[in-house]
């Protein structure tokens, strides 16, 4: 490697995006080439001042209020008999030129179907599962609410499993994945498709992840429990990634905001846990 | 039946959309600079989002509104490029004699010095030019993987890389100057 490569992928290396054989690249060139090193502390202690400096901005009350006028919820029927006053939707921004945008919209739903197209995502065909995926995501950002994560909140599973014990018809599985990266931050009880649920809670760096499990629909006709068995689908919706399985007659749910591979990742992970180990029978 | 149809998918774009306000909000004021226009940007940012969210399959919620919001904004400055009266003034022009930022001026005094580099730091990042100006605040203030950089930018991870690495160092160079003329 010679400078003029190490010196854009210096920046790789900070931003932790190469992969480990050029990470050791850049560091073998770095620890030979006193020019690059000089650098590579220069950028490392400027990407700390602008972490450290509070550069993000907090949008305006009057911004975030005109937006949400604009997005109007439905009314109560209690409160939609005496409500005088609706916000009208503001449909153009206050000083812009309306006509002007037209080009722009054209561009921006490009851009968004080419963004779309990037993505190869496994399809969930079942109408009756596409809705169970809504309400997932809906159930997952509820939990997002403040004091909604956890019922129970722990990262020790023999504390998360009894404690669903008699809360529900089915004792979800809870696995300790915290030193495989995801840690198990508790329990609770959740409503999905009407029927009630247990969500099991992880994090993955500053992202929740909620594992939902249900007794598989149509468990109890058909095949043995123990003999249902469908391999995980994923897909995207809404930007939250959603991947389902079933086993041992019992649904998956997982959904979280963080990147695909690594949902499938905590997928394999769990199902692995899920597997009596050779040691234990 | 539509009608809870519109309003269950209001309700959806709000609670996926809203939480990213503030990043939307921090790259407008970057592009667009002046304060009343990044918030006209934001604005009308979500308002193009909720059309388009029946068809969003994806990527993430955050670098999809940004690309929107970078949408409005190059718009924006296209028509006031096309308009023929009052001449327009260049962005240098701008940049010659008016504040990039302003800061809330009342703050106690042991937040002085801290605010102090902070104004700087986003004083500089507000001066750098425009391509280099928007990625760096995609990765290093709005966060962003490369990949969900170039895919807002519309440009290959690699230039991705090359504009972050002139960004930081022109940048650097630009504090350097600042820190060795101050008293």
């Amino acid at each position: 490697m010679n400078c003029s490569e190490a010196e854009v992928l210096i920046h790789a290396l900070i931003d932790g995006e190469l992969d480990a054989g050029h990470a050791r690249d850049v560091e073998a060139h770095v620890a030979s080439c006193a020019d690059c090193a000089g650098k590579l502390a220069a950028f490392r202690e400027l990407r700390q001042a602008m972490a450290a400096a509070d550069l993000k901005e907090k949008a305006p009350a009057a911004l975030r209020a005109r937006i949400e006028a604009a997005l109007p919820l439905p009314q109560t029927p209690a409160r939609a008999a005496d409500a005088v006053v609706v916000p009208a939707p503001v449909l153009t921004a206050r000083r812009f030129n309306r006509r002007f945008f037209v080009g722009g919209f054209a561009l921006g739903s490009a851009l968004s179907g080419a963004i779309a197209a990037t993505l190869v995502l496994g399809v969930f065909n079942d109408e009756q599962q596409q809705r169970i995926a809504g309400e997932v995501v809906s159930a997952h950002l509820r939990s997002l609410q403040p004091g909604h994560l956890t019922d129970v909140e722990t990262s020790d599973r023999h504390t998360v499993k009894p404690w669903f014990n008699g809360k529900l018809d089915v004792a979800p599985p809870v696995i300790d994945l915290t030193t495989q990266g995801f840690t198990l931050i508790g329990g609770r009880l959740d409503d999905i498709n009407g029927e009630t649920v247990g969500a099991i809670v992880y994090r993955r760096r500053n992202h929740v992840i909620n594992l939902f499990v249900a007794p598989a629909q149509g468990a109890s006709q058909g095949a043995p429990q123990g003999a249902r068995r469908q391999e995980p689908t994923s897909q995207s919706r809404h930007g939250f990634n959603i991947l389902h399985w079933q086993e041992s007659g019992l649904d998956f749910w997982a959904v979280s905001d963080i990147a695909a591979g690594e949902l499938d990742e905590f997928g394999q992970k769990f199902r692995a846990g899920l597997q009596p180990s050779p040691a234990s029978g | 039946m539509s009608d809870d149809g519109d309003a269950d998918r209001t309700r959806r774009f709000r609670e996926a959309a809203l939480p990213h306000l503030d990043d939307v909000y921090t790259l407008a004021r970057y592009l667009m600079r002046d304060v009343a226009d990044a918030e006209d940007a934001a604005h009308e940012c979500f308002l193009r989002a909720l059309r388009h969210f029946d068809t969003y399959r994806g990527p993430a919620m955050k670098p999809w509104l940004l690309a929107i919001l970078r949408n409005v904004c190059k718009a924006e400055f296209t028509r006031r490029a096309a308009q023929p009266t009052p001449p327009e003034r260049s962005e240098e022009e701008f940049a010659a004699d008016e504040p990039l930022w302003q800061e809330p001026q009342a703050s106690p005094e042991a937040e002085l010095v801290r605010r102090h580099d902070d104004e700087a730091i986003r004083r500089l990042v507000a001066a750098l030019p425009q391509p280099f100006r928007e990625t760096i605040v995609l990765r290093d203030i709005n966060d962003l993987s490369y990949r969900d950089i170039a895919e807002v930018l519309g440009v290959p991870v690699g230039t991705v890389m090359s504009r972050l690495a002139r960004a930081r160092a022109m940048l650097r160079a630009r504090w350097i100057l600042e820190q060795g003329s101050a008293p």
